[in-house]
């Protein structure tokens, strides 16, 4: 079997060529799925729980403290025993609650997340689904979550519950419009929604560098905007363990809490993921314009490692957020989004559709 | 706002009120403090506080006790002032027994009591930025804390309810390392205190969530006898310190913080102004503590003439009275405390009227409230 840590085509093609060769095209196509979705179930365990690992070294980090470093060397196994401690806890039944919603509520936050990440393009030739319309899937797929915190809160029947869903409701359907404007910039910059496309796009210098100044205001816009819809400091209001103790997942306990919890980190992953692809060129090398020799040298760095590398900044800049700023209020949120964000976006995607008429940006 | 009865949120229940108890068992409330809230979508239709969850009564148990024992009951009430209110009873007993305590004891009094200051501001700043979602906050303020209460360990044994200022004097001579470790505190949290600023202060976010939230007006602090710096957020020269000085308060010179905006805010510029001249105290204390006994030789046992006595001194969250009636016996045949947090808690009410629910944390975090102070 070919394998090349530049590109990773070669590799599913003989997958794909060996499956087909051997059995019935029916059958390859299961066992490609299968095969597609265990790796993509293993990507995102391991993903999430290190990523909760991450977020506990950074915030001990900024807090003067050590964090976890007593499971494993550093700790590292440490978030594996929490999940095994919470897959033994109990599920605590609610009295009163409409178990249906209840129950499934964490599976919709989780499937959401996890579609997402099948169009996500980890390095060359390392994506499960290349849609024509890729950034408008990753958009439509991630606001599924926000149906699965709202019946959290609505079907756990508490008032703590309810206020937080409630709050999380109105933040991420005011959210996603600027997300989705933010994205628009780059979409117009490279004429597709399709994420390969938009990568192929940045082989001479990355949009954020290419796009002059319109780009970047859509880069600060789409880090505070996505921020914010995946419910994260300062803007957790749904959560606000201050004033809701912990808001729409109160009342979950056991093996559901943590999949709300790994929802979370998911969702950030993903948004950081987007941002990377999208105005950081995901797993293009870093490439200044026609300087051959220095393009040569970028490209000895692996793709998945650009790509890793990107998105782990994103996720450390969106945790930096976090554990800096107080929360906002829900007006001041919203007042945010609707006053500043949203016109700022809008006026922006004028200026980016005129730079790319008059084609002022670099090509 | 009107004033509301229990009974009042009862029948408002039945006509359809949205009410959230917040607390008994809530993480910004700071113990055992229920807020009956009833929401109207986020706005807070109105707040009743209710105290009474860890009530010890504490007054009772001293009319019980002797005076040298109540010291070790103080403690327990405001326990971020625990010195201050040790000092409370102390400066009563020997008021009415007419003993003159040494100036040693008058100046490590003072320095005590000004370290217990800074502590419980640090506590109370780290848990502020808390209810507010800066959760780092929380840990610069410990960080820091924690030097002091390293001080008080090395000196006395203890680091929260301390029982170190008794009648008399104290109850044993400073360490010998007390005076460095103290200017070393002070120089290293000259350094640390600008910290606080550019992780809070100068925040975006929290100025919006603090200015104009919660005002409290000049006549609101006094007819709620809102005392401390509360009161003085709004512009409330209130500080026993200056007004009374006590111990050896009327050596230093330090200002009195007054803010006129009434807001959050100002209560908040109030206490971390505090901070400086509270280090500002210390050091011109520090160099200059007199030789001599660490305590002035009193009866085996304390008992005070028949009559009336009180005596006010300033808590890191206010003024704090004690009151006590005496039969001329060992025990106290009366005794109350009037306890800063009681006063301040029960402005609540008015400073959330037309706010938020996440204002009301923001607000009650603001007040600064310790609760076993509210139910002693």
């Amino acid at each position: 079997m070919p394998f090349n840590i530049y590109d990773f085509s070669g590799t599913t093609k003989a997958v794909d060529q060996f499956l087909y060769s051997t059995m019935s095209p029916t059958w390859a196509f299961v066992v490609e799925l299968a095969i597609v979705g265990i790796i993509i179930l293993l990507v995102y365990a391991v993903v999430g729980l290190y990523l909760v690992y991450a977020e506990r070294k950074v915030c001990a980090f900024m807090q003067n403290r050590v964090g976890p470093n007593r499971v494993g060397k550093w700790g590292l196994i440490q978030t594996i025993a929490d999940l095994i401690k919470l897959l033994m806890k109990e599920l605590v039944v609610i009295r009163k609650a409409d178990q249906l919603l209840f129950n499934i509520a964490p599976f919709i936050l989780i499937i959401a997340s996890f579609m997402a990440i099948a169009a996500i393009p980890f390095a060359k030739g390392l994506q499960a689904v290349d849609f024509n319309i890729g950034v408008f899937y990753m958009m439509a797929v991630s606001s599924i979550g926000v149906i699965g915190t709202l019946l959290a809160g609505w079907s756990s029947n508490s008032k703590y519950s309810l206020i937080g869903a409630i709050r999380s409701g109105a933040q991420v359907v005011s959210y996603e419009l600027s997300v989705g404007l933010s994205l628009l910039a780059v979409v117009i910059f490279s004429g597709s929604m399709q994420l390969s496309v938009i990568i192929e796009s940045q082989a001479n210098g990355w949009w954020i560098f290419k796009g002059h100044i319109p780009a970047i205001i859509a880069f600060v816009m789409f880090l505070v905007a996505s921020t914010a819809e995946i419910n994260r400091g300062p803007f957790d209001l749904a959560e606000a363990e201050s004033e809701l103790t912990a808001g729409f997942h109160t009342e979950y306990s056991g093996i559901r809490f943590a999949f709300f919890f790994l929802g979370e980190y998911m969702n950030m992953f993903i948004v950081a993921s987007l941002a990377a692809t999208v105005f950081l060129g995901g797993w293009m090398p870093l490439h200044i314009g026609n300087l051959a020799g220095f393009n040569h040298v970028m490209d000895f760095i692996p793709p998945i490692v650009w790509y890793f590398g990107k998105t782990v900044f994103i996720i450390y800049v969106i945790m930096w957020f976090k554990w800096t700023f107080p929360r906002l209020r829900i007006d001041q949120l919203l007042t945010l989004e609707w006053k500043y964000l949203l016109p700022i976006n809008l006026v922006n995607i004028l200026v980016i559709a005129f730079i790319v008429l008059m084609g002022w940006y670099i090509k | 706002m009107q004033e509301v009865e229990f009974s009042d949120i009862l029948t408002a229940q039945e006509d359809g009120d949205y009410i959230v108890n917040i607390g008994p068992q809530h993480p910004s409330t700071h113990g055992v403090m229920r807020f009956v809230v009833s929401l109207k979508g986020e706005m807070l239709d109105y707040v009743v506080p209710h105290c009474g969850y860890i009530h010890r009564g504490i007054e009772k148990m001293c009319e019980r006790m002797t005076y040298p024992q109540i010291i070790h009951l103080t403690d327990r009430m405001d326990y971020l002032s625990a010195h201050m209110n040790n000092e409370a009873v102390s400066i009563l007993v020997e008021k009415a027994l007419g003993v003159e305590v040494p100036e040693r004891v008058k100046y490590i009094r003072t320095i005590l009591s000004e370290l217990q200051r800074i502590a419980s501001h640090q506590l109370w700043w780290a848990a502020f930025g808390m209810d507010m979602g800066g959760l780092t906050c929380f840990f610069y303020g410990l960080r820091d804390r924690e030097k002091i209460l390293d001080i008080f360990e090395e000196s006395f044994g203890s680091r929260l309810l301390h029982s170190f200022i008794c009648p008399g004097g104290l109850m044993g001579d400073i360490h010998p390392n007390f005076q460095k470790r103290t200017k070393e505190f002070i120089t290293y949290f000259r350094k640390k205190l600008p910290e606080y600023d550019q992780l809070l202060t100068g925040n975006i976010i929290f100025e919006q969530r603090t200015k104009g939230m919660g005002i409290m007006s000049k006549e609101d602090a006094i007819s709620f006898g809102a005392t401390g710096p509360t009161g003085r957020g709004s512009n409330f020269a209130c500080d026993i310190r200056k007004k009374f000085p006590y111990s050896a308060y009327d050596k230093v010179d330090f200002k009195e913080i007054l803010y006129t905006e009434g807001d959050s805010w100002a209560r908040y510029k109030v206490r971390v102004d505090e901070m400086w001249e509270s280090m500002k105290i210390i050091e011109q204390l520090i160099d200059n503590i007199p030789e001599g006994d660490y305590s002035t030789k009193m009866k085996p046992i304390i008992k005070l003439p028949e009559g009336e006595y009180s005596q006010r001194v300033e808590t890191a969250k206010g003024d704090l009275g004690v009151f006590v009636v005496s039969k001329g016996e060992k025990y106290p045949y009366r005794m109350h405390f009037r306890t800063p947090n009681f006063s301040n808690l029960f402005v609540i009410s008015q400073l959330c009227k037309g706010n938020k629910i996440a204002d009301l944390i923001a607000i009650s975090g603001s007040l600064d409230l310790v609760i076993p102070d509210i139910d002693r």
